[in-house]
């Protein structure tokens, strides 16, 4: 017994060892970000706002997002992941599966336009979030981040990050899904 | 000597000053009191860890002049951390609140300190076992340890 208690340094480092090497793993395969905050919105109702939509004269508020699930994309012409993530979200408003909202995030209006133009515009509405005021009340930390948004205008998932097929297959299509059959019922 | 000593201080002291600091104006102390308090308690979302006090990214920036704006508004300091807290979650207070989730860290130092008791009251315990029954050598044993002692002295 005496001999055996010698191993348990080496066991814990053994054990300790595994454990990194888990996590290290799941880190870069994209499973797990030590960095991604969770949302303290969740199964909120989206914050209440009143803001002009990017084209277009009009004003838009959290209605908007009411009777259909959506995702609600924070982005910026200062962002460079959004350059990354925008040929994704062209072809995912091409497929219809979801509707696709954005936020323009404490950015330059006439900027926002002209890359929407030359880049295509995925977004069905751009609500403009100049000030920041909106992304302040979503507990937003920066762009991109995407929203899932159920029918009752209740936030169901906050990513934070570029999105590409992979992540939007593995983080949203499952949530998208259950709330399909939720909504269902 | 002295001269030489002074030098090596001031080569020693910092040149930039580590803390952001944006000069708003307040009617007084004690509202610049309040506004320093809760900088240096509010976390920063972004960062991994450090507070909106020291931390220069845009999101700290934006929740300093939020934190600025409430303390004009004249919102209390627990209005402004619930504000907070409601937007960031637990994240952004450095004290969080005690829930399920942040048990662990209320716990968990508690708990290394059990551990570390609990180890030192055993080891102390190994130590103290020994001494109690040293005399258990013979007189044939202590004959034979007398003859090697005296041997490795020649």
């Amino acid at each position: 017994m005496g001999r055996l208690k010698l191993f348990i340094p080496l066991l814990v480092f053994l054990l300790l060892a595994a454990l990194f090497f888990a996590v290290e793993t799941e880190v870069s395969e994209g499973e797990y970000d030590p960095k991604a905050l969770p949302s303290a919105l969740i199964g909120q109702p989206f914050p209440a706002f009143r803001l002009p939509a990017l084209l277009g004269e009009r004003e838009v508020d959290e209605s908007l997002l009411k009777g259909k699930v959506s995702i609600v994309n924070v982005w910026a012409t200062w962002c460079p992941t959004c350059l990354y993530e925008h040929p994704f979200l062209v072809a995912l408003a091409e497929r219809g599966e979801v509707a696709v909202y954005g936020i323009n995030y404490k950015d330059d209006a006439d900027k926002a336009r002209q890359w929407l133009a030359s880049k295509g515009n995925p977004f069905a509405v751009n609500i403009v979030d100049a000030s920041g005021k909106l992304g302040l009340d979503l507990g937003v930390t920066g762009a991109p981040e995407t929203f899932v948004v159920d029918s009752a205008g209740r936030v169901r998932m906050r990513y934070q990050g570029g999105l590409d097929e992979k992540i939007w297959q593995r983080n949203f299509v499952p949530l998208l899904e259950q709330i399909a059959t939720e909504e269902a019922l | 000597m002295p001269r030489l000593f002074l030098m090596l201080c001031f080569g020693l002291l910092p040149l930039v000053a580590l803390a952001v600091v944006e000069a708003y104006p307040f009617e007084s102390e004690a509202e610049r009191r309040r506004y320093n308090a809760l900088i240096d308690e509010l976390r920063c979302p972004k960062c991994q860890n450090q507070n909106l006090a020291g931390s220069d990214a845009p999101i700290a920036q934006d929740l300093r002049a939020e934190v600025y704006r409430l303390i004009r508004d004249g919102k209390s300091d627990q209005e402004i951390l619930t504000f907070m807290h409601s937007r960031y979650g637990d994240f952004v207070l450095y004290r969080p609140r005690l829930t399920l989730e942040t048990v662990a860290l209320w716990l968990g130092p508690l708990l290394l300190v059990l551990i570390g008791a609990l180890v030192w009251w055993r080891l102390s315990r190994g130590v103290a076992k020994p001494s109690a029954d040293n005399a258990g050598l013979s007189e044939a044993e202590q004959a034979r340890l007398k003859a090697v002692l005296e041997k490795r002295d020649d």
